[in-house]
């Protein structure tokens, strides 16, 4: 399906709905980065303690990497053309022949191997996503969704980003939409992406996942009162935050982009409730704020003067606070 | 949050350069718009590179002693841990340490130093002369 307009860079507030939005975009399906994340079912909370990453547990506010692709093919009504390769050369080499057609692809990529980003963002993350749309010599000409310009990057650059090891290792992961279906039916599409995340907020099986998790976070802080290193507790709360504050979601880990999500799910099924659940959700995006700034605030001090019940407070708020939005999305 | 609330603390990690996210309007109408970064954001992600640094920093020392080897410092130099190294390098965790020991370093096959000084983004030389060049 390969087209020949060129495509119009746009900044996003995440990599992977980012890619996936402006991929649809250029395939004529013109829907909002917060639609896409909402029907995708991006939103999540999960505290999986037993997961380590660096000896900190894995906290997310989002869906695992990969979902929204997926979430776009089981809800948009998209086919995907998606590779992983073993061979390094023949992804060179099928990379430049689908460019050459005109074809612009979506790619995972380590964030640690992109020249472009900001040192102090270089960590050894794999699954950022990225688009490229076009090459002129070595250079591959790259629409990367969380930036604000076009950039570009060396072939043996991109090769390394996309061939690094480690956990959610991309293995050259490649992906473009191939069939679109432009007629398919939005409104069913939110009601029933609405339905199972309120289903998995609520109702999870597991005590980590959904509003029981995040009140298993505010437990899990408390319990650090008793904790003698200081500097590991400063350590874990700062760490909860970084998890919160992946590019793009302005420190409410992902809750304004449902918000906004719900607000244009109100206007398009003219449904009050669910303007008014996107007020809630706002607000709820406040309060992980206010967590980040008090957990930030505790990491900055040089002194034990801050109380982790108080920040634990300020964590059972949020979970209170989201029921109220599931319960209200719930009867809409 | 409003737009007008949106955090714009320049946030020198971010080198300039500006985020998208979303925020409502005076009339409550969602809108995308910028940051250029929040001072909380700012705090806990130089909170885990200074930790990163400071280990560098004991690994540099130690290095010099011929306590351990180059690969320790490099490894926090670029914001790993041995597991994180580990898979990066498609070892395993006991591997990478043992390739701490100084003994060991010094007589690991060209091709696991050259796999290394290619993650560390350095050449084998300054890898193996580390830190006597420093």
């Amino acid at each position: 399906m390969a087209g020949s307009k060129p495509l119009e860079h746009r900044q996003y507030a995440h990599c992977e709905s980012g890619v996936v939005t402006a991929l649809l975009r250029h395939h004529s399906i013109d829907i909002s980065e917060p639609m896409v994340f909402g029907i995708t079912g991006g939103l999540t909370f999960a505290y999986i303690p037993f997961i380590k990453m660096t000896n900190m547990p894995i906290v997310s506010y989002r869906m695992m990497p990969g979902s929204i692709i997926k979430g776009a093919v089981k809800n948009l009504d998209v086919t995907f053309k998606t590779q992983r390769y073993r061979d390094k050369e023949a992804a060179l080499a099928e990379l430049i022949d689908l460019i050459d057609l005109g074809e612009i692809v979506g790619l995972q990529t380590s964030v640690y191997w992109l020249p472009y980003f900001p040192p102090e963002m270089r960590f050894q993350f794999n699954a950022h996503n990225l688009i490229v749309y076009g090459r002129e010599g070595v250079e591959f000409l790259v629409s990367d969704p969380v930036f604000e310009h076009t950039v570009r990057i060396k072939a043996e650059d991109l090769q390394n980003a996309r061939f690094a090891r480690g956990t959610l290792a991309p293995k050259g992961f490649m992906y473009y939409p191939v069939q679109v279906n432009t007629s398919f039916d939005l409104q069913e599409a939110i009601k029933k992406s609405i339905k199972r995340t309120v289903h998995m907020m609520l109702y999870a099986p597991v005590p980590f996942i959904g509003v029981k998790g995040i009140h298993y976070m505010g437990r899990r802080i408390e319990r650090l009162k008793t904790h003698k290193d200081l500097r590991y507790v400063r350590l874990f709360l700062g760490h909860i935050v970084r998890m919160q504050e992946e590019i793009g979601t302005g420190g409410g880990g992902f809750r304004f982009m449902y918000a906004a999500f719900l607000q244009e799910a109100g206007q398009i099924l003219k449904s009050q409730r669910l303007e008014e659940a996107s007020r809630m959700m706002t607000e709820a995006g406040d309060m992980w704020r206010q967590f980040a700034l008090a957990c930030a605030k505790a990491c900055k001090s040089k002194t034990a003067n801050f109380d982790v019940e108080d920040i634990a407070r300020l964590v059972k708020k949020c979970a209170i606070q989201e029921k109220l939005v599931y319960s209200l999305l719930k009867t809409s | 949050m409003k737009i007008s609330e949106v955090p714009q603390d320049d946030a020198k990690t971010m080198h300039g350069e500006r985020k998208a996210m979303y925020a409502v309007d005076d009339q409550g109408r969602y809108t995308q718009t910028t940051t250029k970064g929040w001072e909380a954001e700012e705090i806990v992600l130089n909170q885990v590179i200074g930790e990163f640094e400071e280990k560098a920093r004991e690994a540099a020392t130690r290095a010099g002693n011929n306590e351990t080897s180059p690969i320790e410092y490099f490894m926090y130099k670029n914001w790993m841990d041995p597991l994180t190294l580990a898979q990066a390098m498609g070892l395993y965790r006991w591997q990478v340490k043992r390739h701490f020991k100084p003994g060991v370093f010094k007589k690991l096959d060209h091709k696991i130093l050259e796999a290394y000084a290619r993650l560390f983004k350095v050449s084998v030389d300054v890898l193996i002369n580390f830190p006597r060049e420093k």
